[in-house]
């Protein structure tokens, strides 16, 4: 592992009995305990996330609003102060650069979380749209960034602040001290469940961490790792950039309509997304539920009556519905719920069914 | 680090599995530290009584939440029975890898590489020096 990169936290996974794993080029905690634990701990209480891999971009300048605004799919100029949404990075060929969410801290700044993968990728993309007016700053090795996730985060995190997180909604943010420490508290998450994603001084993230640990263990918190924050975001049907979205795939293909600016357009790909959109797409995304017992996994062929209609972007056990779930890229006309498909496991052909999502 | 449990009585492979003979019957399962390494199981695609596999050769697979693993014949042999009850509860492989975690039977073609087999204390000691 010394080849990887290590968040602030490395030594304090190690000594919670984490299982470290390269991931995007850091070593990142995969599961403490039990992926299905740490998945239930989340749903029905609360886990604790170290995801200070992930990059943070920052515009601070006169140019900072009408450059992100050409950046992102997502309208920019109507958010509030301590609004955040999700919105995607485009190419002009319309593929995705990246997804991302996009905090707007003041008039004239704003910042962009962006997956660990694409933090360089973005930056050149970022830098190649941007004059310097736009104060483009990548402050992703300064900052940490803790996800506290589940029903029980609000009372956690409430006995570590004064701040009032009853003001909080969903896809707000405010800056807090929680016991003592500079905390950017943003009620956003990638589990589906109720929680909030902390932005600290890298040099301030195991503290944080230990003090929500302590102060969350009698509510149930325990850690949790990229494992159960797979399973949780597939629960949820959130796309994973690499698995749902890419470089050349159209959004719209992915269900991302209503991140997209398609009527005011302006943005970087909207050409190429409209005219993508008028030609109609020859594949969708959809959910679906194995019928068979086994796991439908990434890159498993989709097939009806015979024939490759699609492959499979992610599928894991669904711990909270008992049986297997996926996402499926397939082929037009096959995407109503209740469509059977068979996915192809080691030669087999299981019994699949296309159902809405979210799962739950 | 863990410490794992390696009955004195079963022989070992290297792949991780563990081996119980009774006359030319090799019963067989994964290790402690096998299934603590694979996670939470959640599926065990067992072989057909009577198909036959040579010593090495992949006759099941057994996955859990993140990853799918091929197991393979500790020794050559013809499958005489597998275990039912993990096709609803393969759980049981984590919960007792040792009993009711069992995976296969075998009756063994060539009893010669029985004596191939790891004993505990060598088992353990590659445990250890892929754990340290």
């Amino acid at each position: 592992m010394s080849d990887e990169r290590k968040t602030p936290l490395y030594d304090l996974h190690c000594e919670l009995g984490a299982r470290m794993v390269p991931f995007a080029g850091f070593a990142m905690p995969v599961q403490y305990s039990s992926i299905v634990t740490e998945h239930k701990a989340v749903r029905e209480q609360a886990g604790l996330f170290d995801v200070s891999h992930m990059g943070q971009i920052h515009f601070q300048g006169p140019e900072a609003l009408a450059c992100v605004e050409r950046l992102i799919t997502c309208p920019v100029a109507s958010m509030a102060h301590g609004q955040v949404r999700y919105g995607l990075l485009c190419n002009d060929a319309g593929g995705v650069v990246d997804d991302v969410t996009v905090y707007r801290v003041a008039d004239d700044h704003f910042f962009l979380c962006v997956n660990a993968a694409n933090i360089e990728k973005d930056e050149a993309w970022i830098r190649a749209h941007c004059p310097d007016e736009a104060g483009v700053n990548n402050r992703s090795d300064e900052l940490g960034l803790l996800a506290l996730q589940g029903p029980q985060s609000p009372a956690i995190l409430a006995s570590l602040t004064d701040f009032d997180l009853d003001s909080l909604r969903r896809y707000r943010f405010a800056e807090a001290k929680v016991k003592g420490v500079p905390v950017l508290i943003s009620r956003t998450g990638y589990t589906g469940s109720d929680g909030f994603e902390l932005y600290v001084d890298a040099s301030d993230s195991a503290d944080l961490f230990g003090a929500l640990l302590n102060a969350g263990e009698p509510h149930g918190l325990i850690p949790a790792g990229l494992g159960a924050r797979d399973t949780l975001r597939l629960e949820a049907a959130m796309p994973l950039y690499g698995h749902e979205l890419d470089d050349e795939r159209s959004p719209l293909a992915a269900g991302l309509d209503r991140f997209i600016k398609l009527k005011a357009g302006g943005f970087i790909g909207a050409e190429a997304v409209t005219s993508a959109k008028e030609q109609g797409l020859d594949s969708s995304l959809v959910g679906f539920e194995l019928l068979d017992k086994g796991v439908a996994r990434a890159d498993y062929a989709v097939e009806k009556d015979g024939q490759e209609v699609g492959r499979v972007t992610s599928g894991a056990p669904s711990p909270a519905l008992g049986k297997s779930i996926g996402l499926a890229y397939v082929a037009k006309g096959l995407s109503e719920p209740g469509t059977e498909l068979d996915v192809i496991v080691r030669g087999r052909a299981l019994r699949a069914k296309v159902v809405t999502t979210p799962f739950l | 680090m863990a410490d794992y449990t390696i009955p004195d009585d079963l022989r070992y492979s290297e792949d991780d599995e563990w081996t119980r003979t009774d006359g030319d019957i090799v019963e067989i399962g994964v290790t402690d530290y096998a299934q603590d390494q694979l996670g939470d199981i959640v599926f065990v695609e067992l072989p057909e009584v009577g198909a036959s596999f040579e010593q090495g050769a992949p006759f099941g697979v057994i996955e859990s939440v993140k990853a799918v693993s091929d197991l393979y014949a500790p020794v050559s042999g013809t499958i005489t029975q597998v275990n039912d009850s993990l096709v609803d509860n393969p759980e049981q492989v984590n919960e007792d890898c040792y009993q009711s975690g069992w995976i296969v039977k075998i009756q063994c073609s060539n009893s010669a590489e029985l004596g191939e087999l790891l004993d505990a204390a060598t088992y353990s000691s590659s445990v250890t020096d892929r754990t340290s």
